[in-house]
């Protein structure tokens, strides 16, 4: 063997680390350094508009509270797109999921009224992953079955998922009033703020914990993460999820059904959709109504490419793009920036981590065709 | 006048040494036979000369002139071509097509193909490398398309042309021809970098021959200095048994029976066409046939990855025609496929993850759905001693494993499960004389402990030292059954090229193959 020439492999997983670390990081420098260069050439001043962002977004304890009450769906979102990622699955109507689960929670959180919050909240969630699941159970037995692109079905199903909930919320479901939407849910579905669990005195001692409107579903996306981080490591699920992504042909002679994995794949892809629709209905709203997502299933798209699908770097890559959308409307209150430009820079971002996943994705498409290693 | 001269060439990789202090020069005219078990840095160094790595150490001389190769184009320039044994051939396009892909011939980003045609003419006639010009790859045989990727290394102007493994994938009479294509080349000036594990081509085609071992240089010799066997030993260092011994068959119960079978290819033709035997406990079973005889759908139908459209498969008397992979692999059936990179590996999985696939259900891999990352890790570093896969640690990906350690992967994986029937497609293919014998030892051994082995190969050495029994298929129907002590080379060669005639192949189909079972001492 000639291990004897052979270092201790102990220390190189930091260079693969870094490796991975660094394009997502470059393409977030390069971001906000040509906004920086957009926002001079458009006359204001970058740096200015830079604090500000950030005093928006993490300057205090109540900005950094906005900045989770926006994360929170796109870390779950986020999930979800990067597990179909990982089985090379483009799961691009998420957003429809997210509805079919929003709606999910808000239809059975009214109708659970007067049950306690510790059954409500657990089984409104767990019919918001259901609902997103099966709104992606039929585009993933049409892939398995077929053949017909996720891209395409998916995207459908959202335009479905859409009207549906803007017909309910004028229809069947709608709050006796003038506004298209739902009643309020019951105090017992719905999540509470974080800073509610603290009583007048703690709070007062500490302000560091008034964290405003952010609410319990950033501890369900947190989980969530952690979840399934290990469903990809040490699981056969993730195992076979990985596998079929890489390499459907090794796998299926592995005796692994590429078909029965796509479905799988999908569904969990949606049900983790579905989640951040409830959170968002449960936790910021109360209410469901055709507006109550603000893209957050087509941002996760951003997210899971920005954190390269790994689980945990979900976290951060959302974080990032909540604090982007939060911290924009101070940056146009003190600096005077159009809160447009904020746009662009999460624009650039996308574009930078994108087009690196872009290149390498056709790479991969051509080592399909010509392996990479001749040997 | 070296055309191409390496010097002190050291390539490093995470954990490897892949080239140490390497140097080597090429004369015009000249044929240098690269030889070195496997992970000895062979295919790094042309990657290296290729363009495709660069060395962290060393320098490269084209014409006496030092030159840093930074890209395949470049090396394409300084008339390097390299013929990489996975072809990089576009399979829709045509032979005219691929062969001009990158340096088309026209204006104004206009395709001049008829110029581009006439071009190909006349390099295929000036070097007798025939082939249809309008051909699509992916109608091709193998080594017509090796012959498309020579041609497109010469239209690019090749004078050195590097050859890592070509014979690898080749039956035996599509490597009499490419020596024959080889030496003329060489005839008409150029010159050649030949890598091969196949010692008797070493002295059939080098002029001088450059043994490497763990990255480094070892020794060089000539064929008439040397013979397989001093070359097995500069090569592993010890002194190698280059066709095992082993002894008479002890044919048990029935282990595999497949019942007058007709199977259709992805293109829903007739690929098998009636085909019955049985394999005994204790036996091993060869197929000998040329590629696309049927052979790949015979083994995807036995495997559980095909099924087929009549006829019966029984594993110990069980009725496995509609199995999938899954339920084949837990009926015991173990599979190590003819292309290791596409059925056989996850190429982005690390060593351990690719030595539990199949088996990654079951204990000690996982149970109720957990994976158990300690008992894999073991499992991983016990099959890399015992099959002596080159490699710093279980977690190296498979990707950066060379040819014949990836392959050692997957024999490793499939006889390492203990199958009570083992289909083996090329298993040896890419493994060095060491690792052949270790192989053909796990597979008698799989034998004597009274398992069924169905062997598919083109080998008709590996047939010959390996099988009890030799069935020949042709055009998708049985049409020679052998004892192994009747056969030999020739004959074999006869009936595979369809010597027999279409008589025997009709008779056949009217009378399936009695399992006669040959005690073949050998
Ligand atoms: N991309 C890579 N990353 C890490 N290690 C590599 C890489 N490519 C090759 N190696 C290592 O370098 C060594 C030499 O590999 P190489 O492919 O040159 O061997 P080889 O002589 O061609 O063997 P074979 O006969 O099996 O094809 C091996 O130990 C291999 O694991
Ligand atoms: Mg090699």
């Amino acid at each position: 063997m000639n291990t004897s020439k052979a270092k201790s492999s102990e220390g190189l997983d930091w260079i693969a680390i870094t490796q991975k670390i660094g394009t997502p990081v470059a393409s977030v420098i390069l971001a906000i350094l040509i906004g920086s260069f957009i926002m001079w050439v458009s006359g204001y001043n970058p740096v200015a508009a830079f604090s500000a962002l950030y005093q928006g977004s993490f300057g205090s304890p109540k900005a950094f509270g906005d900045t989770l009450l926006r994360s929170t769906p796109l870390i779950l979102a986020g999930l979800g797109l990067a597990y179909g990622f990982k089985a090379n699955l483009f799961n691009i109507g998420a957003e429809g999921q997210l509805f079919m689960g929003g709606l999910a929670a808000a239809a059975l959180g009214l109708a659970l009224a007067g049950q306690p919050w510790y059954l409500a909240i657990p089984l409104l969630l767990i019919a918001a992953m259901l609902a997103g699941a099966a709104w992606a159970f039929i585009p993933a037995i049409l892939k398995a079955r077929i053949g017909a692109h996720e891209v395409i079905t998916t995207m459908m199903f959202t335009y479905i998922a859409r009207y549906v909930v803007s017909w309910l919320v004028v229809g069947p479901l709608k709050d006796p009033g003038q506004i298209p939407q739902t009643r309020l849910l019951p105090v017992e579905s719905q999540l509470p703020r974080i800073q509610s669990l603290f009583s007048d005195a703690t709070l007062q001692a500490m302000p560091f914990l008034k964290f405003g409107r952010a609410h319990m579903g950033i501890l369900v996306a947190l989980i969530a993460a952690v979840v399934l981080w290990l469903v990809l490591k040490y699981t056969t699920l993730g195992y076979e999820n990985r596998a079929v992504g890489f390499n459907p042909f090794a796998a299926e002679t592995g005796g692994i059904s590429v078909q029965w994995t796509t479905v799988k794949s999908l569904c969990i892809s949606g049900a983790l959709a579905g989640l951040a629709g409830a959170v968002e209905v449960m936790g910021v709203h109360h209410r469901l109504f055709d507006q109550f997502s603000s893209g957050f299933g087509f941002t996760g798209i951003a997210v899971a490419l920005l954190a390269k699908n790994h689980p945990l770097a979900v976290i951060p890559a959302a974080l990032l793009f909540g604090a982007m959308s939060a911290g924009a409307g101070t940056m146009q209150l003190v600096a005077d920036v159009p809160q447009k430009i904020i746009l662009i820079v999460q624009a650039l971002v996308i574009f930078f981590v994108a087009a690196e996943g872009i290149i390498t994705y056709f790479l991969k498409q051509r080592q399909k065709e010509v392996p990479s290693h001749v040997g | 006048m070296p055309l191409l001269e390496l010097r002190e060439i050291t390539k490093a990789f995470p954990g490897v040494l892949a080239n140490d202090r390497v140097s080597m020069k090429l004369d015009k005219g000249e044929i240098v036979a690269l030889l070195g078990e496997n992970g000895a840095g062979k295919s790094t160094l042309m990657n290296v000369v290729y363009g495709l790595l660069t060395a962290d150490d060393g320098e490269i001389l084209v014409d006496e002139k030092h030159v840093k190769i930074k890209s395949p184009r470049h090396a394409i320039d300084l008339g390097i071509g390299m013929v990489h044994q996975h072809f990089m051939l576009v399979e829709p396009l045509t032979v005219t097509e691929n062969i001009v892909l990158g340096r088309e011939p026209g204006r104004f980003g206009v395709i001049d193909f008829a110029t581009a045609r006439q071009r190909v003419r006349e390099i295929s006639d000036r070097y007798s490398l025939k082939v249809d010009p309008d051909a699509k790859i992916i109608d091709l045989s193998v080594g017509m398309q090796q012959r498309v990727e020579i041609l497109k290394a010469l239209y690019q102007g090749a004078r050195v042309l590097i050859l890592d493994e070509p014979t690898a994938v080749l039956t035996p009479q599509e490597v009499t021809e490419l020596f024959r294509v080889v030496r003329s080349l060489v005839d008409e000036g150029l010159s050649a970098v030949f890598i091969t594990h196949k010692l008797e081509e070493v002295i059939a085609i080098a002029d001088r021959i450059l043994v490497m071992r763990d990255g480094a240089v070892v020794g060089e010799t000539t064929p008439s200095a040397t013979d397989e066997i001093g070359l097995a030993r500069m090569m592993v260092g010890r002194d190698v048994v280059l066709s095992v011994e082993k002894g008479v068959s002890q044919c048990g119960d029935v282990v595999l029976s497949v019942n007058d079978v007709h199977i259709e290819d992805d293109r829903s033709l007739e690929a098998v066409k009636g085909v019955s035997f049985a394999i005994c406990g204790g036996e091993i079973l060869a197929i000998a046939g040329v590629d696309g005889n049927g052979q790949r759908e015979l083994v995807e139908s036995i495997v559980g990855l095909r099924r087929p459209t009549r006829g019966t498969i029984e594993l110990k008397g069980n009725d496995i025609t509609r199995a999938n992979a899954r339920a084949s692999i837990e009926a015991g059936v173990s599979h190590i496929p003819e292309d290791r990179q596409r059925r056989g590996l996850v190429l982005e999985f690390n060593i351990a993850e690719n030595i539990i696939l199949g088996d990654h259900r079951e204990p000690p891999a996982a149970d109720h759905g957990i994976m158990h990352p300690k008992a894999i890790a073991e499992l991983a570093r016990k099959r890399i001693a015992d099959y002596d896969i080159r490699t710093p640690s279980e977690r190296v990906l498979a990707d950066s494993l060379s040819g014949g350690n990836q392959q050692k992967v997957v024999v490793a994986r499939e006889i390492g499960r203990n199958p009570e029937l083992l289909v083996a497609a090329q298993p040896t293919r890419g493994l060095d004389v060491g690792a052949i014998e270790f192989v053909h030892t796990q597979i008698i051994r799989e034998r004597d402990s009274g398992k069924a082995v169905l062997l598919v190969t083109f080998e008709l050495e590996e047939v010959l030292s390996l099988a009890d029994r030799i069935l020949v298929i042709y055009e998708g129907r049985i049409v020679k059954e052998f004892a192994v002590a009747d056969a030999d080379a020739e004959t074999l060669g006869y009936f595979m090229t369809g010597g027999g005639g279409s008589k025997l192949a009709e008779e056949q189909e009217s009378k399936p193959v009695e399992s006669s079972v040959a005690g073949g001492d050998k």
